[in-house]
C-alpha cells in the first residue's frame, strides 16, 4: 500500500467531504425547523440531480448552468412541501412526521423510477477529464469544482446564520418556537425560509455534484443514510459539527475504498456508525437543545 | 433502624448545584415533608433518590442496601415508588389500566393485578372513573391517578411530589385525610409540597431546602419560626390556606 | 366470547378455508401476498405497535430468515420447517444485538428507527459482496416436488393453507399480547417511559423480549416467503423499498392494533396489483408511489390509520346509557 494510494485517497476524500457538508448543512437547517430528520431529503437531491442531467441534454449546456434552474426549483419546491405538507404536522408526534417524509420520499423516489427508468445516466461536461496534478496526486477538476463551491457556500450559510438578521431569526425559531414567537418572530414564516433554504442548497448541490457521479432513482437512499451518519457524529442539529463530520465520513468512505474488499467500501460508514453507538453514543444527543 | 436515608447528596448541572450535601433519614411510618422555594432542589432530590438521575456525590440507603445509581424501575421494585410533580400517566389507556400498569410490579397475572388494581381505586373512591380515558381526566383525578399508580406498586415508601397543589382547599383536605389514611395502612410518606395546609396537617418531620442546600430540620411548629426558613421564604407566597 | 363473535368466527372460517376453490391461480397469488404481508406486519406490530419502536429493521429479519433456510436447504438438504427456526433464532440474535445497543442508551423514537435501517443497509452492502450466500445473484430454490417438507407446492391452494396458518398464529400473537400482563407492560412503555419505570418496569429487558419475538417470528415469514417466490436477492430483500414497506401496513390500518395490519394488506395489496396490473409490470416498486401517497394521506387525515376512523365513526354512533360503554376499553 503505497504513500501516493493513501494520499491520494485522503485528497478525494477532503474532496468529497466538502460535498457532503453542503448536503449535510442542508440537513442541519430543515432539523431546526422540524426536530427530526428530513427523510427526503436525498431525494431533493434526486431531483436536483435529475434536473441537471435534463437542463444540460436539453440545452446542450455545461451542467453546471443546470444551477439557475435548480437553485430557485429547490428551494420553490423546499417551500411548497413544507408549506402543503409539513406545517400541518409540526405540532404531531415527531414519528409521525418522519412518516410522512417516508411517504415522500417513496413517491419521489418510485415517481422517479416510473418516470425515468432504472437506467444510470451521467452528463457531459468539457471539464469532466481536466485535473490537476500535484506531485503523485490527481486532483479531477470537477471534484475540485464541487468542492471549492460546497465549501463556500456552507460557509457563506454559516455566516448568514450567525451575523444577519434572518439568520438570528432562524437560529431562534430552531432553539425554542414558542419564546421565539413571543418575541416578535414569525415563526412559520421564517422556518419556512428556513425549509427553503435547506433544500435549496441541494439546488447547488446538484449541478456540481452531476459530472462527478452518475445518477440512478436511488441515489437518494445513499446519500440520505450518508447524511445521518455525518448528523449522528457530528452532533444532531450542530452546524459545524455537521461539517466537521463531513469530512471525517468523507476521508473514512475514501480510505475504506482501498483497503476493503471488492465493492464493500460504501459500508465503512455505517460501520463508523455502528461504532459511534457503541463507544459514544451521546453523539446522538450532542448539540441537541434541552 | 431508619428505612430511607439520604446522606450528603449532591447534584450538579455544568456549573450549577441544583442539590448540595444534602442529608436527612426517615423513620418508618413517618411522613416527612420536603418543603422550600421554587427552584430548591426538591424535584431533583426526589429523582436523585428515586434513581431517575445520578447524584454527583452522596448516596442514598433505603432498608440498609445501597440503591445509589440503581435504576428506577429496580428502586421501585425494591419498595420505594415515586410520584411525578408533572403528572406521568399514560393517556389513551384508562384509569383502571394506568393503575393496573403498577399493579404489575407485584402481581403477575391479569386477574391478580386488576382486583389489586380495582382495591386500590375504590380506597381512593375512583372506580368511577375506571373506564375513563386518563387524558379526559380533571386535574384533581390526575392527582389521585398519580398516588393510585403508585400506591398500586405495594410501596415501603411513597414520594409525593406536589400531590394537591392546584386544588381546591376542600379537594386538599380530603388529601390530607387520603395520605394518612394510607400512612396508617404502613407505608412511609416523603412528601414535597407548597400548600403549607397540607404539610402542617400531615408531616412528623420537616426538611426545608433553599438553593439545593438543606437549611432547617425538625417538627413542622419550629420550621415556622425558624428565621432562615422565614428569609428563605420572603418573597414567597405562603399558603396558609 | 359473544353469540355474534362466534357465528362471525365460523362464517369467516367456512369462508376462508372454502376460498380457493372459488378463485383462480392468479387471484390466489394476490391473496396469499395479501396473507404474507398481513402476516409480517402483525410481527412487525409486536415491536412497532405494542412497544411503540418503530423499526425499519425488520426486512433484516425476514432476509435472515430467508436466507438461513434456503443456505441449510441448498447445502445440508435440511427441511424449510426446521431451517425457518435457526433462522428465527438468527433473526433474534441480530434484534438483540441491534436492540441492545440502542435501547441501552435509551435510544428511541425516530434515531432508533434510522438506527434499524442503517443496519439493514450495512446487512444489504454484505450480503451483496459475498458470494458465499449468493452474493448479487441470489438463491434459488430449485425444488421441483410438490411436498410439505420442502413447503414447495404446485397448486397455489397449499400455499394459500399454510400462509392462512401463518396469519392465525400471529393474530393469536397478538391477541395475547393485547391480553397479558407481557403486553400491558409493553404498551406502557410506549405511552410514557419514565411512568413506566417509575412503576418498576425494566425498559431494556422488554423491548429486548418484544425485539426478539417481532425478529424471531418475522423470519419465519421470510422463509415463507422465499419458498413462495423460490429466489431471494439482497436487492429485494434488504433494500430501502422493502424496509418502509413492511411498516408501512401496519401504519395504514392502525399501529398497535390487533386488526390494523390486516386491514392494511387487505387495502394495500390488492391496491398495488392494480398498480402493477395497469402499469403493464414495468419497474418493480412502481407501486410504492401510490402506498407512500396513502402514507401521506394517512398521517395528514388519519393518524390512527383505518381502525382510527372505524373507531371515531363507532364514537359518532349515538350513545347508549354509560355502563355500556365499558366494552370498549378493554382491560
Amino acid at each position: 500500500m503505497s504513500l501516493d494510494l493513501i494520499l491520494q485517497a485522503i485528497v478525494t476524500g477532503i474532496l468529497l467531504g466538502g460535498v457532503y457538508s453542503l448536503i449535510c448543512v442542508g440537513l442541519t437547517l430543515t432539523f431546526g425547523v422540524m426536530r427530526i430528520i428530513n427523510f427526503a431529503h436525498g431525494e431533493f437531491l434526486m431531483i436536483a440531480m435529475y434536473g441537471t442531467y435534463f437542463f444540460s441534454q436539453t440545452f446542450k449546456l455545461e451542467p453546471y448552468a443546470a444551477v439557475i434552474v435548480t437553485l430557485p426549483g429547490l428551494f420553490v419546491l423546499g417551500v411548497l412541501i413544507f408549506h402543503t405538507l409539513i406545517r400541518p404536522i409540526l405540532g404531531a408526534e415527531p414519528l409521525n412526521q418522519m412518516l410522512l417524509l417516508v411517504g415522500v420520499s417513496l413517491v419521489l423516489q418510485n415517481g422517479a423510477l416510473a418516470l425515468f427508468s432504472p437506467d444510470t445516466r451521467s452528463v457531459q461536461s468539457a471539464l469532466l477529464y481536466s485535473k490537476i496534478e500535484l506531485g503523485e496526486v490527481i486532483i479531477s477538476m470537477p471534484r475540485l469544482i464541487a468542492f471549492a463551491v460546497s465549501i463556500a457556500i456552507t460557509l457563506a450559510l454559516y455566516w448568514q446564520l450567525r451575523f444577519t438578521e434572518l439568520g438570528r431569526r432562524i437560529r431562534a425559531a430552531a432553539s425554542d418556537r414558542e419564546t421565539a414567537a413571543l418575541m416578535g418572530i414569525n415563526v412559520n414564516r421564517v422556518n419556512l425560509i428556513a425549509f427553503g433554504i435547506g433544500v435549496g442548497c441541494l439546488g447547488i448541490a446538484g449541478p456540481i455534484m452531476m459530472p462527478v457521479y452518475y445518477i440512478v432513482p436511488n441515489i437518494g437512499t445513499f446519500f440520505i443514510l450518508i447524511a445521518f451518519v455525518v448528523v449522528v457524529l457530528g452532533g444532531i442539529g450542530n452546524f459545524m459539527g455537521a461539517l466537521l463530520a463531513s469530512f471525517i465520513v468523507a476521508i473514512a468512505e475514501s480510505l475504506g475504498a482501498l483497503f476493503m474488499p471488492g465493492s464493500t467500501a460504501p459500508v465503512l460508514p455505517f460501520l463508523l456508525f455502528v461504532l459511534v453507538l457503541l463507544l459514544k453514543p451521546e453523539g446522538l444527543f450532542a448539540g441537541r437543545p434541552q | 433502624m431508619s428505612l430511607l436515608v439520604v446522606e450528603g447528596l449532591t447534584k450538579t448541572f455544568g456549573g450549577l448545584r441544583a442539590v448540595s450535601n444534602v442529608s436527612f433519614a426517615v423513620e418508618p411510618g413517618a411522613i416527612v415533608g420536603l418543603i422550600g422555594p421554587n427552584g430548591a432542589g426538591k424535584t431533583t432530590t426526589f429523582s436523585l433518590m428515586s434513581g431517575f438521575q445520578r447524584p454527583t456525590a452522596g448516596d442514598v440507603f433505603f432498608m440498609d442496601e445501597r440503591i445509589t445509581g440503581l435504576s428506577p424501575d429496580a428502586i421501585c421494585l425494591r419498595g420505594l415508588t415515586r410520584t411525578f410533580q408533572i403528572m406521568q400517566s399514560f393517556p389513551k389507556l384508562t384509569t383502571l389500566q394506568n393503575v393496573m400498569i403498577g399493579a404489575y410490579a407485584r402481581h403477575t397475572t391479569v386477574t391478580a393485578a386488576r382486583r389489586h388494581a380495582m382495591d386500590i381505586m375504590s380506597r381512593l373512591a375512583m372506580v368511577e372513573r375506571a373506564q375513563e380515558l386518563a387524558r379526559n381526566l380533571t386535574l384533581a383525578d390526575l392527582k389521585r391517578l398519580e398516588i393510585a399508580k403508585a400506591l398500586a406498586t405495594s410501596p415501603r415508601v411513597l414520594l409525593l411530589d406536589e400531590v394537591v397543589s392546584g386544588l381546591t382547599p376542600t379537594e386538599v383536605d380530603e388529601l390530607v385525610v387520603l395520605i394518612r389514611s394510607i400512612r396508617d395502612d404502613g407505608v412511609t410518606i416523603v412528601m414535597i409540597e407548597h400548600v403549607m395546609q397540607a404539610v402542617m396537617a400531615l408531616s412528623d418531620m420537616i426538611v426545608v431546602l433553599h438553593h439545593g442546600e438543606k437549611i432547617f430540620e425538625g417538627v413542622p411548629q419550629d420550621a415556622v419560626k425558624d428565621p432562615r426558613v422565614v428569609e428563605a421564604y420572603l418573597g414567597e407566597e405562603l399558603l396558609l390556606a | 366470547m359473544s353469540v355474534r363473535a362466534l357465528l362471525t368466527a365460523l362464517v369467516a372460517g367456512v369462508v376462508l378455508l372454502g376460498l380457493p376453490r372459488f378463485l383462480g391461480e392468479h387471484h390466489m397469488h394476490v391473496i396469499i401476498q395479501i396473507l404474507l404481508f398481513a402476516y409480517l406486519s402483525l410481527c412487525w406490530n409486536i415491536l412497532g405497535g405494542f412497544a411503540g419502536q418503530l423499526s425499519f429493521g425488520h426486512a433484516l429479519f425476514m432476509a435472515a430468515g430467508a436466507y438461513t433456510s434456503t443456505l441449510l436447504l441448498l447445502h445440508a438438504g435440511i427441511s424449510p420447517w426446521i431451517g425457518m427456526i435457526a433462522g428465527g433464532v438468527i433473526a433474534a440474535a441480530l434484534g438483540l444485538f441491534i436492540g441492545y445497543l440502542s435501547f441501552r442508551y435509551g435510544i428511541k423514537g425516530t434515531y432508533f428507527a434510522l438506527v434499524t435501517l442503517a443496519f439493514t443497509e450495512i446487512a444489504r452492502i454484505v450480503a451483496l459482496n459475498t458470494p458465499a450466500i449468493g452474493g448479487a445473484l441470489g438463491l434459488y430454490i430449485p425444488i421441483q416436488t410438490d411436498d410439505f417438507w420442502h413447503l414447495k407446492f404446485i397448486q397455489k391452494s397449499h400455499y394459500y393453507y399454510v400462509a392462512l396458518a401463518f396469519l392465525l398464529v400471529a393474530l393469536a400473537v397478538n391477541a395475547w399480547l393485547e391480553r397479558s400482563a407481557f403486553g400491558h407492560r409493553l404498551v406502557a412503555i410506549r405511552e410514557n417511559e419514565d411512568a413506566a419505570q417509575a412503576l418498576g418496569i425494566n425498559l431494556l429487558r422488554y423491548k429486548l423480549q418484544a425485539t426478539a419475538l417481532s425478529a424471531f417470528l418475522t423470519a419465519l415469514g421470510g422463509t415463507l416467503f422465499a419458498h413462495y417466490v423460490t429466489f431471494i436477492d439482497p436487492h429485494t430483500l434488504l433494500n430501502m423499498n422493502m424496509a418502509l414497506e413492511l411498516t408501512i401496513y401496519a401504519i395504514i390500518g392502525g399501529v398497535g392494533t390487533l386488526w390494523g395490519p390486516v386491514l392494511g394488506a387487505l387495502f394495500l395489496v390488492p391496491l398495488a396489483e392494480g398498480v402493477r396490473a395497469a402499469f403493464g409490470q414495468s419497474y418493480a416498486g412502481i407501486h410504492l408511489v401510490i402506498y407512500g401517497a396513502v402514507l401521506i394521506g394517512v398521517i395528514l387525515f388519519a393518524p390512527d390509520g383505518f381502525i382510527g376512523v372505524l373507531r371515531s365513526i363507532r364514537e359518532l354512533r349515538p350513545r347508549r346509557a354509560p355502563a355500556a360503554q365499558s366494552s370498549e376499553a378493554r382491560s
